[in-house]
């Protein structure tokens, strides 16, 4: 319409048979020529001329100097107070909300805090009585909400719709399809939510045809089918660990996200000394992971070789023979566990991660048979609903036309699923595909329409996570862009005059609540039902019955299968990461920048390949020396070769690291990167691993061979062993714990004094006056090395509550890394870290030193590990204090560090001085600056940023505060009551995120905080006391159980 | 956030947050129990009134206005105004009115002021008219009103409106501080001249006296002309550079003196999208500076008073009757009020808001830089610090300015001369008792209990 418009300057113009005078005038810029030799020409005016160019400048340079000088003004701030104030919302005061996260991989009863109506950092809620604790992306959901690439409205085919044309469709469309011979199929995530459930089953009866499949990404199907078999429920057994006497894990990774994950809590409860008694812990694994990295003894092996270990345990168990071919060692252990989970009892439990109906049928005998108190089959875990055979068979049926419309709603199964691209193939066979999405996933760019789902801190809903263990979720902000939930669509879809939120509180008084209050229930987060719902069975839905077929009838059959399994060539572990999970999160640059656990890597992932393998495919690097760089750059950046993974023929180029304690002939790869729609250009990492994630089996026979290139990884920990520096991380095994006097495992380290050995503790090896610290608070903060599980909760909390920049895998790979709080990792070079000390004190002269600490460099094949929390140690005696020439960095009376920023020039002598390398220096402004391009460059992004701490600027040193804020306000709601401080009423941020007690904080001047205890527990020792810097962190000794009598 | 009010209500201030709509429904409620509360009494009551009506139509005195309006004032004024619809119709001449257009009388208004609640329930025509005109907004009951207090009342509302005085009292002023102006000007201008008539007088005489002597012969003595003091002065190498020290060192006085004064706005006075005097609220109505921002109780902010807040007193008051000078008049007030109206969508006529708000952007006058943490609560609720401490003395400012310089060394200043309240403070209790007996002093400083440290406001 508007291109029919026409401009035009004169008549002439409009003549179709223009002038040449108009024609010539169109090459021309002006009309008239300029008359520059007028003004050039004239040399002798030009000459003549009093204002010469000198002076001309002079004019100039002035009238700009004053303007800009007049115009030095400060900044008008604006404050614009509410119109009408809400009732809760008081302007620099915090509220706190309870809901819940069920995203269909994370499922948490949590804690939102607001300030000002912004969601900005989520807390356990304490009053769950499971899953009530939050993980690192618990932790850092919070970022979702303010993702900037969240779609803003309806969409139709790539361009902006509206709900009215979109519900007016689907409508149309489900209303012809109704009880025709197409499907109405609803793919979706696990919701494990009672009201969810419920109105599905009104959905399925008021249409007919309508078939609801559950998809997981990463799938639990075999267990949730063995555990239906024999119990009847889909559901997951739930295990409480915090009484186990004996745990064995056959390949299960339950501090990971194993069957939901979850159990670290109750995990570190038994795994603390207490009356000389701690759990013993046997794993069995092929890659090296979080609970393996904990075990008391971890044997590594094939998977396929689990799946005998299994067989043999039920053999030992149950007294029926199974042979396998296992090697000797092996059988050895599995003797062993079989004997220690006899032993124990009802206080045993065995655990399995093996994908396999049969396996976990074993599992579950087995547990009944021991009599298990820690397997809970009664009330089951909810969290896992997905059917892989129910979604292979929808491909096929979509495949076949039987499908007329598809509901997507929580899952990505054109990133996510292994034949992803049959499924966008399948996909434009239905009639009307609606993916129900926060983002433009993969998936939302395939269908007709993106319907945008608002995210769960915007949503209502409710979640059953375990059978009786209610939750609900209320929004803790209005929705941020033009967003429905899938529930409210389908009401509406429905006829029904109906909010979702008026739905879940209806089904709450009837069917929940038993006369309860909805309100209290609301305030709690949490609920305990005495009454059972009944859930809506997706597995009917399946054309033919799948869950139970092909299960031999007895346990026996199962073992004997179990053992005759065979491997042919390498065998490839698909596992989902720490920080990374299903891949839903990617956009989330405090997830791409969080530190694997483990490999220590970020904003990647990996081919985890032994030491062994690596050498033997070519796939090694030698370590760099003076004269060649190779597996490091001369900065100290981490590099690794290129592999191509082919499995049932596809072929995935993904990066080498060398990971000790993986099996031999054994890969491991994480799932979740390798996403490319819905998030910016810098956090597309990784390689996508879901293509070899064929029939849902995490284990994969594949074959791997070297790629050309080399790839440059962002590490932040180069180095892996500890060089026999036991004195780093004490420990002592329970017999010694129990038996041996505290000085000759946890001694006070000596300096010389005169000649003279002297406890450092002495005042007069010290070089300062000591000052009184009795009076007042003084914090300190317990960091137990048995209870961490390396989770790294804690490192988005702190990310979250001190406003720490992200700054991206460039800056990184520079160890210009900002984590406040690290959770370092060490292997043993020998096979033990006892071995490793040993080594290092039978060091004798310059031959065998330079060789022997050579070879301490490289850990063992199957290493022990330790984790190790490191923040700034809030030394009393801090050497980054002195050395600051501007005194930015100064004691606080109540033992805290404190760093002024404003004071701050930016010499980084302090960083330079501290032996604890806390220190964290701004290379750059990152925030506001699009060179870093993270949440902290656009609005929505920042408005997670915490009003009470400070947004650093470039140039100035930062560090950990010890929550500086936190235990200020705890102190001015104490004054404010008019009263002492309750005990244990301080907290930081990391410590209120540990959801295994690891981390616990306090004040040593009040005798009834925990942490007065822990100061004198026979455990406790100060980081590299010896150095005489006094922290105010300290560390509790690991204690292993070696099982010795 | 709305959404979440079924819990978390019990704000021990609500009261001055909630939204007008709650507050209407609060009031409702309010007038219930009150009306339960007096239920039992009723019969007594109403024989009471019976009797009293009967006595008063006997006397049929007629009531005295000036009691009459003192007794409006507390009783009535919340809902009523004699010329002007409010939550209650306008009340001037309403007994002729009702007689005149209803045919009620004295008895029915009585009856009506006494019990509305009754007269509504017992079907009476226009009690339930003038109900449903005001949006079913129960009259609060008034038993305690005698019949004499409702003729003095009535008296007072079937005064005649007086001549709007406030306006020539405003030229009068107007022309007393305007005569004043003028007069000053006329002495300054009287003294300028006399003094030039001075000088022209004494440059007159001196030509005189120059003529005389030349007529007369006698000779001037010329002064000698040595050496000048001034170039005396340059040749002085000593004075010379004593006095380049003193130049570079007033220079340098005045240069650190300008620089130190960059970003601190002692006196910033900006101009305010309305002109809210706090003379007038603070100071001569004596309006409790946490009434308004009342957030600084428990807050780091003082916060700036949401508008439903100034609605809790401007729904009735619409207009300034206060004193005024040339620059600020009523009307200049009024118009202030009516963009409070605006700003709400306080629609005064029909006396109901119309939905249209529009957020007013204050100039943010006490600016803190990032760095640096500062919390209103620990200063006015645990120190019991006067807000005029630092904000100065708010009640006399017509335009809100900064008092205080806010700066470091200020803040610094305060905490190392300031006590800290320890008393009947649960919190100070052990912590006191050590420190002051570690500093042997009875009373701590701020600074005594930790207050200079860098990390107390720097994080």
């Amino acid at each position: 319409m508007s291109s029919s418009k026409k401009y035009w300057k004169s008549v002439e113009e409009l003549n179709p048979k223009q002038s040449s005078a108009v024609e010539a005038l169109k090459h021309k810029e002006f009309v008239q020529e300029i008359p520059v030799d007028e003004f050039l020409g004239d040399k002798e005016t030009l000459e003549s001329s009093s204002t010469t160019r000198r002076d001309f400048l002079k004019y100039v340079g002035f009238s700009t100097a004053a303007a800009s000088l007049a115009a030095c003004e400060g900044p008008v701030n604006r404050s614009i107070p509410y119109v009408v104030q809400p009732d809760q919302i008081v302007p620099g005061v915090a509220n706190y909300y309870a809901t819940a996260i069920a995203n269909g991989y994370d499922f948490a009863s949590i804690l939102v805090k607001t300030r000002e109506g912004r969601p900005i950092k989520i807390e356990n809620n304490k009053l769950a009585k499971s899953h009530g604790n939050s993980n690192a992306r618990v932790q850092a959901s919070v970022l979702d909400l303010y993702d900037s690439l969240r779609v803003a409205g309806p969409m139709k085919g790539g361009e902006n719709s509206s709900w009215t044309e979109l519900e007016a469709e689907l409508a149309t469309v489900l209303n012809r399809l109704k009880g025709g011979s197409k499907d109405i199929v609803l793919l979706t995530q696990t919701f494990a939510s009672p009201s969810t459930s419920k109105l599905i089953s009104e959905f399925k009866e008021y249409y007919g045809n309508v078939r609801h499949v559950v998809y997981d990404a990463i799938s639990e199907s075999s267990a949730l089918d063995a555990f239906q078999n024999k119990y009847g429920t889909r559901g997951l057994a739930n295990y409480d660990f915090s009484n186990a006497a004996t745990i064995v894990s056959v390949g299960a990774d339950f501090l990971g996200d194993w069957q939901g994950g979850g159990f670290d809590a109750g995990y570190a409860k038994s795994r603390i000394p207490d009356h000389g008694k701690m759990s013993y812990h046997i794993h069995f694994e092929s890659n090296m992971t979080l609970t393996g990295a904990k075990a008391d003894k971890r044997v590594p092996l094939t998977p396929t070789q689990q799946r005998k270990v299994l067989a043999e345990l039920y053999g030992k168990i149950n007294g029926s023979a199974v042979s396998t071919d296992l090697p000797e060692h092996i059988k050895e252990a599995v003797s062993m566990a079989a004997s220690e989970l006899v032993k124990a009892g009802s206080k045993a439990v065995l655990v399995s991660g093996i994908q396999d109906v049969n396996a976990q049928q074993i599992v579950l005998d087995i547990n009944e048979t021991l009599g298990s108190d820690i397997c809970d089959t009664a009330n089951p875990v909810l969290t896992r609903q997905g059917n892989d055979k129910a979604v292979l068979q929808l491909i096929n049926d979509m495949n076949s036309g039987k499908v007329g419309a598809l509901l997507i709603c929580g899952v990505n199964p054109s990133y996510s699923l292994p034949n992803a691209a049959d499924f966008n193939q399948a996909l434009s066979k239905t009639e009307l595909s609606v993916a129900f999405s926060m983002k433009a996933d993969e998936t939302a760019v395939q269908t007709n329409y993106i319907a945008p789902t608002p995210h769960y801190l915007e949503s209502w809903g409710d979640v059953e996570m375990v059978k009786g263990q209610y939750g609900l979720m209320q929004p803790a902000i209005r929705p941020l862009f033009d967003t429905k939930q899938f529930q409210d669509v389908l009401l509406s879809i429905l006829g029904k005059d109906q909010s979702f939120h008026d739905y879940v509180k209806d089904n709450w008084n009837t069917n929940i609540l038993n006369g309860s209050s909805f309100n209290q229930a609301l305030h709690d987060g949490v609920f305990e039902g005495s009454t059972s719902t009944t859930t809506e069975d997706t597995t009917e839905d399946t054309t033919e019955d799948t869950a139970t077929d092909a299960v031999p009838s007895n346990s026996g059959n199962a073992a004997r299968a179990l053992a005759a399994s065979t491997a042919n060539g390498y065998e490839l572990t698909l596992y989902p990461m720490t920080g990374m999970g299903d891949g839903q999160q990617a956009n989330n640059p405090w997830l791409q920048e969080f530190p694997d656990p483990l490999a220590r890597t970020t904003w990647d992932n990996f081919l985890a390949v032994s030491e062994a393998d690596a050498k033997e495919l070519n796939l090694y690097l030698e370590p760099s020396n003076f004269f060649s760089q190779s597996s490091h750059d001369a900065t100290g950046g981490l590099n690794g070769k290129y592999a191509n993974v082919t499995a049932n023929g596809v072929t995935v180029k993904v990066p080498v690291i060398i990971q000790p304690g993986q099996a031999k002939g054994t890969f491991a790869m994480a799932l979740g990167y390798g996403r490319t729609e819905g998030l910016k250009y810098e956090l597309q990492t990784g390689v996508n691993a879901y293509p070899l994630y064929a029939n849902f089996n995490p284990v994969q026979t594949v074959t791997v061979e070297a790629a050309e290139g080399r790839h440059e990884f962002a590490c932040v920990q180069l180095h892996n062993t500890l060089m026999g520096r036991g004195d780093i991380i004490r420990e002592a095994s329970l017999k010694t714990y129990n038996t041996e006097d505290k000085d000759a495992w946890n001694a006070v380290p000596v300096v010389s004094l005169d000649h003279k050995e002297t406890p450092v503790t002495s005042p007069k090896v010290d070089l300062w006056d000591e000052f009184d610290r009795s009076i007042g608070h003084h914090f300190n903060l317990s960091v137990d090395l048995n209870a961490c599980t390396g989770c790294g909760a804690c490192v988005i909390a702190c990310h979250a509550e001190n406003n720490v920049p992200v700054v991206g895998k460039e800056e990184i790979r520079r160890s210009r890394d900002m984590h406040w709080l690290r959770i370092d990792r060490y292997y043993s070079s020998e096979e033990t870290f006892v071995g490793d000390t040993a080594k290092k004190k039978n060091i004798k002269g310059i031959g065998s030193s330079m060789n022997d600490f050579g070879e301490m460099e490289s850990p063992a094949d199957n290493p022990q590990v330790a984790f190790q929390p490191i923040m700034c140690q809030h030394c009393n005696h801090a050497p980054c204090e002195t050395v600051c020439p501007v005194a930015a960095t100064s004691h606080g009376r109540q033992g805290q560090n404190h760093m002024a920023y404003n004071r701050c020039v930016g010499t980084r002598y302090c960083a330079n001085n501290c032996p604890y390398k806390v220190r964290r220096f701004n290379w750059f402004l990152y925030n506001e600056n699009d060179e870093f391009d993270f949440h902290m460059n656009d609005d929505l992004g920042r408005m997670v940023i915490n009003p009470d701490v400070t947004v650093r600027s470039r140039g100035v040193m930062e560090k950990c505060s010890m929550c500086i804020q936190m235990t200020q306000k705890t102190i001015l709601d104490a004054k404010r009551d008019g009263r002492p401080v309750n005990p244990n009423e301080f907290k930081t941020a990391c410590s209120a995120a540990c959801s295994s007690g690891a981390l616990v904080f306090g004040d040593i001047n009040n005798e009834k905080d925990d942490i007065t205890k822990l100061k004198d527990d026979k455990r406790a020792y100060r980081l590299l006391a010896s150095v005489g810097t006094k922290p105010n962190v300290m560390y509790q000794a690991l204690v292993r159980n070696t099982n010795e009598a | 956030m709305l959404l979440l009010r079924e819990i978390f209500i019990t704000d021990y201030f609500s009261f001055m947050k909630k939204s007008y709509q709650s507050l209407e429904d609060n009031s409702t409620n309010d007038m219930k129990q009150v009306i339960r509360r007096f239920l039992n009494s009723r019969i007594l009551l109403s024989s009471l009134i019976f009797l009293l009506t009967f006595s008063t139509s006997l006397f049929a005195q007629e009531g005295d206005p000036a009691k009459g309006k003192t007794l409006f004032n507390t009783n009535c004024a919340a809902c009523h105004n004699l010329d002007k619809k409010m939550t209650g119709p306008a009340l001037r001449n309403v007994e002729a009115r009702l007689s005149e257009e209803e045919g009620l009388d004295r008895e029915w208004i009585a009856a009506w002021i006494r019990n509305s609640a009754a007269m509504i329930k017992s079907g009476d025509a226009y009690a339930n008219k003038i109900y449903a005109e005001y949006n079913n907004a129960a009259m609060t009951a008034m038993p305690q009103l005698t019949d004499e207090d409702i003729s003095n009342i009535l008296a007072y509302t079937a005064q005649e409106k007086a001549a709007p005085a406030g306006g020539s009292d405003v030229v009068a002023q107007t022309n007393t501080s305007a005569k004043g102006g003028i007069s000053n000007e006329l002495i300054l201008g009287a003294l300028v001249v006399l003094f030039a008539l001075l000088a022209i007088g004494l440059v007159l005489v001196n030509k005189t006296l120059r003529r005389f002597a030349s007529a007369n012969n006698v000779d001037i003595p010329e002064a000698e002309k040595g050496k000048s003091l001034w170039s005396a002065f340059i040749q002085n190498q000593f004075l010379m550079l004593v006095l380049a020290i003193f130049f570079l060192l007033a220079s340098g006085y005045y240069a650190f003196g300008y620089f130190m004064q960059i970003g601190i706005d002692q006196g910033y006075q900006p101009v305010q999208p309305i002109h809210f005097s706090h003379k007038i609220h603070a100071g001569d109505n004596k309006i409790d500076c946490k009434f308004c921002h009342s957030s600084a109780r428990v807050s780091k902010t003082s916060g700036i008073p949401a508008l439903n807040v100034c609605m809790n007193c401007h729904k009735s008051i619409y207009e300034y009757n206060g004193e005024v000078t040339a620059e600020y008049t009523k009307e200049f007030y009024d118009a202030e009020i009516a963009k409070l109206y605006a700003a709400t969508g306080w629609d005064d006529a029909n006396q109901e808001y119309t939905g249209e708000t529009q957020a007013v952007k204050w100039v943010r006058i006490h600016n803190l830089p990032d760095f640096a943490y500062f919390n209103h609560s620990q200063h006015v609720s645990v120190a019991g610090i006067e807000c005029q401490t630092c904000h100065g003395p708010v009640e006399e400012m017509e335009i809100m300015y900064q008092y205080s310089p806010l700066t470091m060394g200020w803040c610094i200043n305060c905490h190392r001369e300031t006590n800290v309240q320890v008393k009947d403070n649960g919190y100070y209790t052990k912590i006191h008792e050590e420190l002051s007996k570690k500093y042997g002093v009875d009373q701590l400083t701020a600074a005594q209990m930790g207050g200079l440290e860098c990390g107390k406001c720097h994080y």
